[in-house]
């Protein structure tokens, strides 16, 4: 298995640069503790995999990434830059981490084209034509270059989908973020969003998923986590992860997971 | 009806029954709903012209010609007391419709200020905002009329005792009195540097478009337009030679001369009637800013858009289609809510046309016929407007 998984890290030789790396972060929401002493390091090109059941914190945990959720405890940094309050420093580590929600959010005013356009104009500051050019070739990337010019309610979610996955790529970002991708998704769309991420996954782009695609996580994450209340509790390769897992409540997951 | 269900087995005919065939037994409805909506007519008619003639009353428009004969405390055009019943019209008229422009204006800026404030982070600028919404909107305008007109504005000094907040500024009971600017010759020419700048704006905003297409810039168009705008037409006026005197009020006997004043009755009226509905846009555009989900902010801030222009480029045009509608109607509402102006005396067209006016003639029908379609009109012209602006925002959509 693992001598087949060309792309697993075994097999490649990763950049020692640290992309992401979380150290101890602690996040409360009132009195609920949500992320208890979270310690994460990706390394460039590295794809990780997080699951757990729901409640258990990954979302959030990858939502501090880009200060979509602020951490009340612990350093966040993201390409050598930490994390704080200051607006600046929040988007320049913005503009450098793309991010892919469970709902899309594409912006419904705006045609796919546009809203692949959007923030490489007004935060790139590049010109129009050439963002154009640029979105296009994303929007091909993605095989959805025929539906440029129309408006997202028109797509299906698969479609959808791509198009954020698009809009995220053109900002030319460092490490992209996918927030539970296809969970939203019916079983035939699946496919063609992890089709897409499977092949950005393969250009070397750096890859922290949510997910509970384990097909996914079994063929292209070098790391897989698992999180329970607020904590990792276990961190592995994706062979050693599915086939030796360490921790009890690991093994209940997976086997409620893998049961049918 | 037994004999009737009897019969209908034995008759196995497929062809419906006049009474059972949906499309003919509605057209005849529909006939006798025309019919009896004529009679109804016709007899009102009738019953009007019988009555007016009983009476002696003459019909028509005549008296517009007539001399009214009564002063009205504040008119946009030339009246006096020998103008006619048509010129007590227009002022009416005008004045009606100054106090709902100046009112649509400020309820807007307020209600917007308020509805985004309703939404702020800050603890104790939302909680304001909501006290605002809740106090103003719970009770009834006529009472918030009376409240600014009689224990605000009637409780100021007299003309004597007038407040001075400046040289030349006088408040009392009977208004506040400005200085009146007096353009003298060459003032023509600060118009026409107003008018360059305006055209300079939206030409520098086409250009500054232009360029952000085709290199990427970003051009600082509103800071540049607003100080082409206010610098332009002051450079000209101080280069032509300043030729603008003022008229200063002057106290002469028992109240002021000259100037320009603004009357309570309008001051009431105005803060009145932009307080109140500015409770209501303020809902509007909370609820409209509030429509658009929270995953639109969170994408568009995800991509590194600063919170400004998360709010210009994403959540701004998504809540405008939203907040349009209802803020047609609360436009609508203002308009004919002014007519409210009779309870304290400000001189609109329902106080000194469908009022006294309306005494004074005996000519009711043509008086509140004629005021009811001022309303009318106004009304749909707003709301032709509104709903122009409308389609052209929907349109941004699909």
């Amino acid at each position: 298995m693992t001598t087949n998984t060309t792309n697993s890290a075994a097999a490649r030789e990763l950049n020692d640069e640290l992309m992401v790396e979380l150290r101890g972060v602690n996040k409360w929401y009132g009195q609920f503790h949500v992320l208890k002493d979270v310690n994460l390091e990706v390394r460039k090109g590295e794809r990780i995999v997080i699951c757990g059941p729901s409640g258990s914190g990954k979302s959030t945990t990858i939502r501090c990434i880009n200060r979509l959720e602020e951490h009340q405890k612990g350093d966040i940094i993201v390409g050598g830059t930490t994390l704080n309050n200051d607006l600046k420093n929040i988007e320049t580590i913005r503009r450098e981490v793309g991010m892919v929600f469970q709902h899309f959010n594409l912006f419904p005013h705006l045609t796919v084209l546009e809203n692949c356009c959007l923030a490489p104009i007004w935060v790139r500051k590049i010109p129009r034509k050439e963002a154009e050019a640029m979105a296009m070739k994303y929007l091909e990337r993605v095989k959805i270059q025929d539906q440029a010019l129309k408006f997202p309610g028109q797509l299906s979610g698969g479609q959808q989908q791509r198009v954020a996955i698009a809009r995220s790529l053109c900002m030319n970002p460092q490490v992209m973020l996918f927030d539970e991708p296809t969970s939203a998704l019916d079983p035939e769309m699946i496919k063609e969003v992890l089709d897409v991420m499977i092949e950005l996954a393969q250009e070397g782009m750096t890859m922290i998923c949510v997910t509970h695609e384990m097909g996914f996580a079994k063929t292209v994450a070098d790391r897989v986590i698992f999180m329970d209340k607020g904590q990792i509790i276990e961190e592995n390769d994706p062979h050693n992860f599915f086939n030796h897992p360490q921790s009890e409540r690991t093994q209940l997951f997976l086997s409620q997971i893998l049961q049918h | 009806m037994q004999s009737d269900a009897k019969k209908s087995p034995s008759a196995p005919s497929t062809k419906t029954r006049f009474w059972h065939d949906p499309a003919k037994r509605a057209l005849v409805f529909q006939i006798l709903l025309v019919l009896g909506v004529f009679a109804v007519l016709w007899f009102i008619v009738q019953n009007t012209l019988h009555n007016l003639e009983s009476r002696g009353i003459t019909t028509g428009f005549a008296f517009l010609s007539q001399e009214a004969g009564f002063g009205i405390i504040q008119s946009l055009v030339e009246y006096s007391e020998s103008s006619s019943y048509g010129q007590t019209f227009l002022v009416g008229l005008l004045n009606t419709i100054l106090v709902s422009a100046l009112g649509i204006f400020f309820a807007t800026v307020l209600g917007f200020i308020i509805g985004v404030a309703r939404l702020s982070n800050n603890w104790l600028v939302a909680k304001l905002a909501s006290a605002y919404v809740e106090i103003f909107r719970n009770i009834p305008l006529l009472l918030q009329i009376f409240f600014w007109y009689f224990a605000v504005l009637r409780a100021l000094p007299s003309p004597r005792q007038s407040f001075q907040p400046f040289d030349n500024v006088f408040l009392n009971v009977r208004g506040l009195f400005m200085p009146q600017p007096m353009p003298q010759q060459g003032f023509e020419l600060v118009w026409w540097a107003l008018l360059i700048a305006i055209a300079g704006s939206v030409v520098l905003a086409r250009w500054s478009k232009k360029r952000q297409d085709a290199t990427g810039q970003l051009f600082p168009v509103y800071k540049t337009a607003l100080a082409l705008i206010i610098g332009l037409p002051l450079i000209v006026f101080w280069l032509s030679g300043s030729p603008l005197t003022w008229d200063e009020p002057a106290l002469r006997g028992f109240n002021f001369r000259g100037g320009m004043t603004i009357i309570p009755e309008l001051a009431a009226l105005l803060v009145a009637l932009s307080i109140y509905t500015a409770a209501f846009i303020a809902e509007i555009v909370r609820s409209g800013i509030q429509a658009v989900s929270k995953g639109q902010t969170e994408a568009a801030s995800a991509l590194g858009l600063s919170k400004a222009k998360v709010l210009r480029l994403v959540v701004i045009p998504q809540s405008v289609r939203v907040i349009i509608p209802p803020l047609t109607s609360q436009y609508l509402n203002l308009i004919k809510n002014s007519s409210l102006a009779t309870a304290i005396g400000y001189p609109d067209l329902v106080s000194v046309f469908a009022g006294t006016t309306l005494n004074q003639t005996g000519q009711a029908i043509e008086v509140i016929f004629m005021t009811m379609l001022v309303y009318l009109t106004l009304s749909l012209l707003v709301s032709a407007f509104m709903n122009w602006f409308n389609t052209r925002m929907a349109l941004v959509e699909r």
